[in-house]
């Protein structure tokens, strides 16, 4: 339903068009399971991020305040992309796999 | 013989309906210029009762009056020390939130109110808005000259209103009220006159005044006082202006409830910041969240949409969910502060045993299943020296703009993730409620100055954490951080220190 405004067809900026992020997309990721980190996580990552790079570096740069996380196997996880099941391929970018701007990752370790 | 004086009667209508006129030269509509397009009918400005009728030289007078004891007592307590006089330094956080969070928010509704005083086209609501304009001025300097006395001695306060437009945590309540002075003005009576000020009120002025009295800070109980009567005329004109919307013309009700449903859960969302510092800031609690929303919503707020129902206006939607989740809100929004304690302007700390009896007391169904084992985690990852932070900044929600940690109604371990796309573009909401409220208007929400995303787009002061703290004025190592360790635990420490009596010479034997 559009807003009932003053104007008819009141719009307003898009105030987190991807543009505004310098060619990066927001990405959230999720670690179920996991509640003491609070929320999902917002990370500006370049379509061209390769996923391995998600895998090998940033996860564990942000999880490893867990001391479980030393023990996670994330080839085992299991991965949604947007609600849908989702089978990450380490060689391919973010962006070459379905990843879009304010796209959600969730993942289940065991 | 002319009489000398007016009655009381004819003195209101002269200082209120009397100064009213009837234009003749220019267009009501040119005039009033919001007064239509929300599609609200009024037929009748006259059918407007007064709830109460104050003019301007009484209310001039009573106000004074409170103004006279308030400053005594806020003299008094910077005479007498009255800082110290609080159970504990900790306390204090619960101050800095309302300083930070609450104040500027009577700022903003002096200014909107100062709005509908000159746009409503009833003259007897313009006054009644013109009263309120003015109490909410007086509020949020009175709040500002109370707490200024903590100021000189506690961290977090000293820049509040810079911090209000800038800091993640303090978007939720500066974009609540962005939302309602950019509504038209029948909606922003029904959200914060009747939704917040009538329907919610207690849930925010009971904590924190009552929090205050329990923990020996009168400076902010007198300030209360002070605020009491104003608040119980902001209540009562709430539901009067409710109630004259659906009187005059049915077509108002749909419009109305939508507007209760919207504003419900937009105000239920930002109080789970005042759970929080119920169930976990106040050294000595008054009661649970979960106890305060049985009695001050589920008990009045069931007996007052019975009433409304006689207009055809029914419980706001998803106050069911606001009534299962009460068991978990507080522990959530608490775990977020906890994860961003770095980047916080008030402090945390490890709950302690007796904090966690408490808990376990208070929530008998959540507490020691979902949340405590998440607690002593921390405390031992603490006392090894790693405390826990997160060194992500969190997903928020495009509506509430809370960090999104509410999880599922039926799946506490599971967080609750919507999500809607408009014109392409994906917007995450935190819940049902505020999912509905983007859906309904996304041209508003998708202009949301979300912090997190403002970061990332370099409008923050920079890439990294302290150039992002010095742009919010964050006083780094003092402001931020746990308790355990900042200046101000030093400082209290070294006051009781101070009080401790020295030894009493024993009695010399008789």
């Amino acid at each position: 339903m559009p807003v009932v405004s003053l104007k008819p067809g009141y719009s307003g900026p898009v105030r987190d068009r991807v543009e505004n992020f310098h060619g990066a997309y927001l990405v959230y990721v999720h670690w179920e399971g996991h509640l003491n980190f609070c929320s999902a996580i917002t990370l500006p990552l370049p379509p061209t991020t390769p996923f391995a790079a998600l895998a090998d570096e940033i996860l564990p740069s942000l999880y490893q305040a867990d001391p479980g996380w030393s023990g996670v196997d994330l080839a085992a996880a299991r991965w949604t992309l947007d609600g849908e099941d989702w089978s990450p391929d380490r060689t391919l970018a973010l962006g070459e796999q379905g990843v879009g701007h304010k796209s959600l990752i969730r993942f289940w370790t065991a | 013989m002319v009489a000398r004086k007016l009655s009381l009667k004819q003195k209101y209508g002269h200082f209120t309906r009397g100064l009213d006129w009837e234009p003749s030269y220019q267009k009501q509509e040119d005039i009033f210029p919001f007064a239509t397009y929300e599609g609200i009918k009024i037929h009748d400005w006259n059918a407007w009762e007064d709830p109460f009728k104050l003019t301007m030289d009484a209310y001039w007078k009573f106000q004074a009056e409170k103004e006279r004891k308030l400053y005594a007592v806020i003299d008094s307590m910077a005479q007498n020390n009255g800082q110290l006089g609080i159970t504990d330094a900790r306390y204090l956080n619960a101050v800095k939130i309302f300083i930070q969070g609450v104040t500027p928010l009577e700022y903003q509704a002096h200014r909107h109110f100062a709005h509908l005083a000159r746009h409503l086209p009833g003259a007897g609501l313009r006054v009644a808005a013109q009263m309120q304009s003015i109490d909410e001025l007086r509020h949020c300097q009175t709040q500002i000259h109370t707490i200024s006395h903590y100021n000189k001695f506690f961290d977090g306060i000293h820049d509040f209103t810079h911090m209000h437009d800038r800091l993640w945590y303090l978007s939720v309540p500066k974009s609540f009220f962005d939302d309602a002075t950019s509504a038209g003005p029948f909606e922003f009576l029904t959200a914060i006159s009747f939704a917040f000020e009538y329907v919610l009120t207690n849930l925010l002025f009971v904590p924190f005044m009552s929090g205050a009295a329990y923990n020996g800070d009168m400076a902010t109980v007198t300030f209360g006082f002070s605020a009491q009567s104003d608040e119980s005329r902001h209540m009562t004109l709430g539901l009067e202006a409710v109630r004259f919307l659906l009187e005059q013309d049915e077509a108002n009700v749909p419009i109305v409830q939508g507007w209760i449903d919207k504003w419900f859960w937009r105000g239920y969302r930002l109080l789970s910041l005042v759970g929080m510092m119920m169930d976990y800031m106040l050294p000595k609690k008054v009661m649970s969240w979960s106890e305060a929303w049985e009695t001050y919503y589920e008990e009045a707020g069931g007996a007052l949409f019975a009433d409304l129902a006689r207009y055809g206006i029914r419980e706001p939607k998803y106050a069911d969910v606001a009534k299962a989740e009460k068991g978990h809100v507080s522990h959530q929004v608490w775990s977020i502060f906890y994860n961003y304690a770095q980047a916080a302007a008030v402090h945390t700390w490890d709950v302690d045993d007796q904090h966690l009896d408490w808990l376990r007391e208070k929530y008998p169904e959540t507490f020691a299943q979902h949340y405590e084992p998440r607690y002593r985690a921390w405390r031992e990852q603490a006392e090894a020296g790693k405390r826990f932070y997160n060194d992500g900044l969190p997903q928020l929600c495009q509506v509430c703009q809370i960090p999104m940690a509410f999880t599922e109604v039926d799946d506490p371990g599971t967080i609750s993730f919507r999500v809607s796309e408009h014109q392409g573009e994906k917007y995450h909401t935190c819940s049902d409620g505020c999912r509905d409220i983007f859906e309904h208007e996304p041209e508003k929400y998708v202009q949301a100055w979300l912090p997190v995303h403002q970061i990332f787009q370099g409008n923050c002061g920079g890439a990294t954490l302290p150039e992002v703290l010095d742009w919010y004025h964050i006083n780094q190592g003092a402001d931020n951080f746990d308790y355990a360790g900042s200046p101000e635990e030093e400082q209290w420490n070294a006051w009781m220190e101070g009080r401790r009596p020295a030894a009493f010479p024993a009695a010399a034997a008789e």
